[in-house]
């Protein structure tokens, strides 16, 4: 039954189906439990949340990378699946703490003052709850002292700032700087990504990493949280 | 199920209808006054025998008419020459449908080329890091030989937007000479295509031996005639107005056989047809008009196709410039000269003036291509692999116009805008912006795998390296791979019994490839 429900969690997460109405890429889904319902069964028939997690959710990703490794999947298929694993993830947040499961890390994500440009932020928020991180997605357009705020209250352990233009990217210094005026520097990694930014800014900043695309920014997250 | 092709809904036009029947009025004039010139006694006669005002052009060292062809005359061809023309194919799906009136543009090889490109790709090592080393491929040219225009029909076979096959290559092996080089080019062709067939004829002795081994191949004379998996091209006019004595007869002995032939002329703006667009135009469709004139004369209602291979000169040396902007142009007139007159027509595009594969050859035939395509002629030789105006074939080249010409195809889908495509679309709008993150991309997987989504570019590779000339390789060798369908064995021996002058190494069931 166990073996059953996990191996169901596993295919629908391949099939990036979140809740029984999504369609998956193979015909005939609609209708069938998604992730939504297979977790929440899952829970109810008592399965270890971390049993849910490593044989459900994790080894799913892996299957899913392995097939965009191999050019069957594609971005739009490794967001649905990543979805669908960020959503397994938050139902199963409340269970986490009595079932001894420590998540990966917090993340805060934010689009820097003067930028509306989110979609980026966006899928990159996306991949990284698909990796099994808790993402605050806090907004775009947002000023340094919002940020700043931001960070203080919700402790991240990691911050992720974008913007689109060359005129926001130079916000990304001045978050720096209000952090370290507010001695909240040295508590927080900052990942910085968006199309104007290098890995040379970032290090001219002082910045701890740099995201070339959504996939590189979790790839570097995870190598600085010894995952990789 | 006949090939497809790719419908152009709302053909590119330069000519408006005014200009159009002004341009069929000065090429019936053109027919009139000069006239032309006839090199061939036989269409001579033909011509005076029909009404056309003829006399022998005195002082001449070759024997010569000259012809005054009445409008009347050209009206009652134009209204005999079938306005569809099949072009048949050993595998039926294969078969090509051409309708005068409808702009669907299947695209073709060739033309004949003397030299053949290999490619290979050397390591060179960088002079001030030697540990730097990069390929970069290298082009050999050679003499094209049998084994070759065997291999490009093989490759062709599989090039998924090659609808027929125009031999690319003139074979120039020390065992061909000119009486048998027909049979051997066409059987090599037929035997590793299953796509139509058409080629010129070198010699006109072997004209029936090449329509024997079609019969053979089809069945009988009149399952021939029904999937006619042959057709020819001659150029019997020599820019400006004049008919060549021996392509002229050999035009006239394939009209007499029913089999599809494209009345060609290639002027060239600047030398042979006047440098202004109104000049060649007007000059060759009054070339083409004679040379289908002619053809129904010799059998009222054969198969012909509007010919036309405009170029214009280019200015440094007066060679054809191919890959010149006019040259698109004219070939876009002579389009929609041919649907005024409802018959199909035979384009060029493709042919760039560069020597081997590279940017140049790339801009150049991808120009003509998009634009010429647009046009919407239904026989469109689009030079696969053609470089050196006509004189170079790299099957490299080949496999990298297939990948742009389905760009084009998909291009030149229909929109597909309806009321209820609207409807679902504004229902996806207004769920999306209803969601926090704003984004769609839940909605391209339904349609990703469909062929909704036009694929990325076949050779590219990741990161900053531009490997196309490599990749597309590799994909030349997994064309090789693939099978060939030869024709059956009893009907190669057949072939090879009654048939003469066949190269015994063609023969794959006895000889060796």
């Amino acid at each position: 039954m166990s073996e059953n429900i996990i191996e169901l969690i596993k295919e629908n997460v391949i099939q990036g189906r979140i809740t029984r109405d999504d369609e998956g890429i193979e015909e005939d889904m609609a209708g069938q439990p998604g992730v939504t319902e297979l977790v929440e069964e899952a829970l109810a028939s008592g399965i270890d949340v971390s049993e849910i997690i490593n044989k459900g959710l994790t080894a799913s990703m892996q299957a899913v990378g392995q097939k965009f490794e191999t050019g069957e999947y594609f971005i739009p298929d490794m967001l649905a699946s990543a979805e669908a694993v960020g959503t397994a993830m938050e139902i199963l947040k409340p269970h986490l703490e009595k079932s001894g499961v420590k998540p990966k890390g917090k993340i805060l994500m934010a689009t820097v003052k003067g930028d509306l440009h989110d979609i980026g932020k966006n899928i990159v928020s996306i991949l990284l709850r698909g990796a099994g991180y808790m993402v605050k997605d806090i907004g775009n357009n947002l000023d340094t002292k919002d940020i700043v705020k931001a960070v203080r209250e919700e402790k991240p352990d990691y911050l992720g700032l974008s913007a689109l233009l060359t005129s926001t990217m130079v916000s990304m210094e001045d978050i720096i700087k209000a952090l370290e005026e507010s001695g909240l520097r040295d508590k927080v990694k900052i990942i910085i990504g968006g199309a104007p930014v290098s890995e040379e800014y970032a290090r001219e900043i002082g910045a701890d990493g740099y995201g070339a695309d959504g996939f590189h920014g979790v790839s570097v997250i995870e190598t600085m949280n010894g995952h990789n | 199920m006949p090939r497809e092709g790719i419908l152009i809904e709302k053909p590119l036009e330069r000519l408006s209808p005014k200009q159009v029947q002004q341009i069929h009025d000065a090429s019936i004039d053109i027919l009139n006054d000069p006239g032309l010139l006839c090199f061939n006694e036989n269409a001579a006669e033909i011509f005076q025998g029909s009404g056309a005002v003829v006399s022998k052009v005195s002082g001449s060292n070759t024997p010569c008419w000259h012809i005054k062809i009445p409008g009347k005359l050209v009206s009652s061809a134009l209204k005999s020459a079938p306005s569809t023309v099949t072009l048949g194919a050993r595998n039926p799906e294969n078969t090509i449908i051409m309708k005068g009136d409808e702009p669907r543009v299947f695209f073709i090889t060739g033309s004949e080329t003397n030299i053949w490109l290999d490619v290979d790709f050397p390591t060179y090592a960088s002079k001030t890091d030697p540990n730097k080393e990069t390929k970069i491929p290298e082009f050999k040219p050679r003499r094209g030989t049998v084994a070759d225009l065997c291999d490009s029909a093989h490759v062709c076979e599989h090039l998924e937007m090659v609808d027929g096959y125009i031999r690319t290559v003139n074979i120039q092996d020390n065992d061909i000479d000119v009486d048998n080089k027909d049979v051997n080019k066409y059987f090599a062709s037929l035997n590793n295509t299953t796509k139509h067939v058409m080629s010129g004829l070198t010699n006109l002795k072997q004209l029936d031996n090449v329509v024997k081994m079609a019969e053979i191949i089809a069945g009988g004379r009149d399952n021939l005639k029904k999937n006619p998996l042959i057709s020819f091209i001659t150029c019997l006019v020599k820019s400006p107005l004049q008919f060549v004595d021996d392509t002229t007869e050999t035009f006239m002995e394939v009209c007499k056989r029913w089999l599809p032939i494209v009345v060609s002329s290639s002027p060239q703006a600047g030398t042979s047809a006047p440098i202004k667009e109104a000049g060649i135009i007007a000059q060759i469709n009054a070339e083409v008009l004679a040379g289908i004139t002619l053809g129904q004369l010799v059998n009222k209602g054969t198969p012909v196709l509007y010919g036309t291979v405009p170029v214009r000169a280019r200015m440094d040396t007066l060679g054809d410039s191919y890959g010149s902007v006019e040259t698109s142009q004219y070939n876009i007139d002579c389009a929609q000269m041919a649907r005024f007159y409802n018959l199909p027509n035979y384009s060029t595009s493709g042919v760039c003036d560069t020597k081997i594969p590279g940017q140049q050859s790339s801009i150049e035939r991808l120009f003509s291509n998009v634009l010429v395509t647009l046009s919407g002629p239904q026989f469109l030789h689009c030079a696969f692999g053609l470089l050196d105006c006509n004189s170079v074939f790299c099957l490299l080249q080949a496999v990298l116009d297939d990948a742009h010409f389905k760009m084009i195809k998909f291009f030149l889908k229909s929109p597909g805008i309806n009321e209820q495509e609207l409807e679902t679309v504004k229902k996806q709008i207004r769920d999306v912006v209803a969601t926090p993150q704003k984004m769609f991309i839940n909605y391209i997987r339904p349609v990703m795998r469909t062929g909704e989504i036009s694929p990325p570019y076949p050779f590219e590779r990741e990161g900053d390296s531009d490997d196309v000339f490599a990749l597309a390789s590799q994909r030349l060798q997994e064309l090789r791979d693939k099978p060939v369908e030869h024709i059956d064995k009893a009907t190669t021996a057949r072939i090879f019994r009654e048939i003469p002058g066949l190269l015994p190494r063609l023969n794959i069931y006895e000889g060796k490839q």
